[in-house]
């Protein structure tokens, strides 16, 4: 982000503006990538006339960049009258794409409109690697058809490669051929579990010893040495910091119109077919629990030595349970950068080595006769 | 007689008002920008139908304490400079209404 840009956002906050939003259209896609933590199927996606009456509302409440993405943004036949009224409302627009459905009319098309910028995910230099994740037979190449056509138009363009266990070879492949496209590129190393809470996709993470050989390598990350180094202890001001910017200066709407602070926050604060977007952005309760978190007040982050530099997302941490907890996929981060464990790491390997039979015991110290029966039983299994 | 000269806010443009100042980012290289209270009134005049000068007399001269001569070269070099950066369109003839951004207000509130 660049330093103004960094200014104008901290100068939302002061002011309480949603400066960023991300928008799905539609969570339908063409393609059914291994990894996607959505449900695919429409369920009553927002009409045209609903998201043009939202954008209105946005732009009266002050956002700035608005992301358009999905599911696949092209799957939506009024996708190019949508981005005409976002473009008329003089938002900063960015796209989230596969490109398959980019061909060169479309790519001249988002020229005229002045997108910014359009970041399509590529999985593999490889077909046989990227087509498997997609699970669509010629679709790295049309995505890469589509880059070319973007960028003889002067376009922006981002790869945005997500790591996981089938593409975890394949990372510098596809920054070479970010380099070859003339494509900025970016590297994304967590799957997060599926919306609805379903955690078996994390499987699906490419693992520590990637990480680490990731977190080593000095095209990426710079100097190794410093990006490794043990982290600064916290000290009082990084107590009060905030944990990222969802629900402070950005938000998401999904498809449906529901409201929450981020798309890996499904915390929902409310839905924009029944209030106006400005209403729940200024008055939902759940937008000020979050907006009232600091390091301070989170359970074992603010005890952690990685507390001031973890990348901790609260959306994650809500979805393990506890929107104040640790989001274990950042502390195996910020275990594998530095070979120091968190807090929340040392319990989870404190409670795997202790016996059942100890919690077990806890059971009958507890009173009333449902209970009582339950410690019986429970006593019964530990003998 | 000088000519007249009719400003428009370039479509190629993404903006928004932010407290007291206008936002604005150029579809040329990304680049960001903020403009001061004088260049925000400006630009959001911009609707390629109203000459700089009526622009000047009217939404500048009337909020600052300023000579009108003076405004309107102020002005012209203002325009000048942000048409450099892709933000305002320049001409000698109105510009059509399809060339223009819309400027949106936001509602905004301290919190």
């Amino acid at each position: 982000m660049s330093a103004l840009l960094t200014e104008m956002s901290d100068r939302a906050l002061q002011l309480g503006v949603p400066f960023s939003v991300q928008l799905d259209l539609t969570y339908r896609c063409n393609e059914q990538c291994v990894h996607c933590y959505l449900d695919h199927d429409d369920h009553g996606e927002m009409t045209t006339t609903e998201i043009k009456h939202l954008l209105q509302e946005m732009a009266e409440a002050g956002v700035f960049i608005l992301t358009l993405s999905g599911g696949e943004i092209f799957m939506r036949k009024d996708f190019f009258e949508i981005l005409e009224c976002a473009r008329a409302l003089t938002f900063c627009i960015k796209l989230k794409t596969n490109a398959v459905l980019i061909r060169e009319p479309q790519a001249a098309r988002i020229r005229e409109l002045g997108v910014e910028s359009i970041q399509i995910s590529i999985y593999s230099h490889r077909p046989e690697v990227h087509d498997a994740i997609t699970k669509v037979p010629g679709s790295l190449q049309r995505s890469i058809n589509a880059i070319r056509f973007l960028k003889s138009q002067g376009l922006k363009v981002v790869m945005a490669n997500v790591l996981m266990t089938g593409n975890m070879q394949d990372y510098q492949g596809v920054r070479a051929l970010a380099d070859e496209l003339g494509a900025d590129y970016t590297l994304d190393p967590t799957i997060t579990p599926m919306m609805d809470g379903d955690r078996s996709i994390l499987e699906l993470n490419a693992g520590e010893s990637v990480l680490r050989n990731l977190f080593r390598d000095e095209s990426f990350v710079g100097n190794a040495d410093e990006f490794c180094a043990p982290p600064p202890a916290p000290d009082e001001n990084s107590m009060l910091s905030l944990p990222c910017s969802a629900g402070h200066t950005a938000c998401y709407v999904s498809p449906y119109g529901e409201f929450y602070p981020c798309v890996q926050f499904p915390l929902s604060c409310g839905n924009v077919r029944q209030q106006r977007f400005i209403d729940i952005w200024r008055d939902s309760e759940q937008l000020k629990e979050v907006r009232s978190i600091r390091l301070r007040d989170l359970t074992s982050c603010s005890q952690c030595a990685h507390g001031a530099s973890c990348t901790r997302c609260p959306g994650l941490a809500f979805m393990e349970g506890n929107m104040r907890g640790p989001s274990t996929a950042d502390c195996e981060k910020s275990f594998a950068r530095t070979g120091i464990p968190s807090v929340n790491l040392l319990a989870k390997k404190e409670n795997a080595s202790t016996p059942r039979l100890v919690q077990i015991q806890l059971v009958p110290a507890i009173t009333g006769s449902r209970l009582s029966g339950i410690g019986v039983a429970a006593s019964a299994v530990a003998s | 007689m000088n000519k007249k000269l009719y400003v428009a806010r370039s479509p190629r443009i993404a903006a928004r008002k932010l407290g007291e100042e206008m936002l604005v980012m150029s579809g040329q290289g990304s680049t960001l920008f903020t403009l001061n209270p004088t260049a925000t009134i400006l630009w959001q005049a911009a609707d390629g139908a109203t000459p700089l000068e009526e622009i000047v007399e009217r939404r500048i001269c009337s909020e600052f304490e300023v000579n009108p001569e003076e405004a309107m070269r102020d002005a012209e070099a203002l325009a000048e400079d942000l048409a450099k950066h892709g933000i305002l369109l320049i001409s000698e003839q109105p510009i059509a209404e399809q060339s223009i951004a819309t400027p949106t207000s936001p509602v905004q509130e301290s919190r």
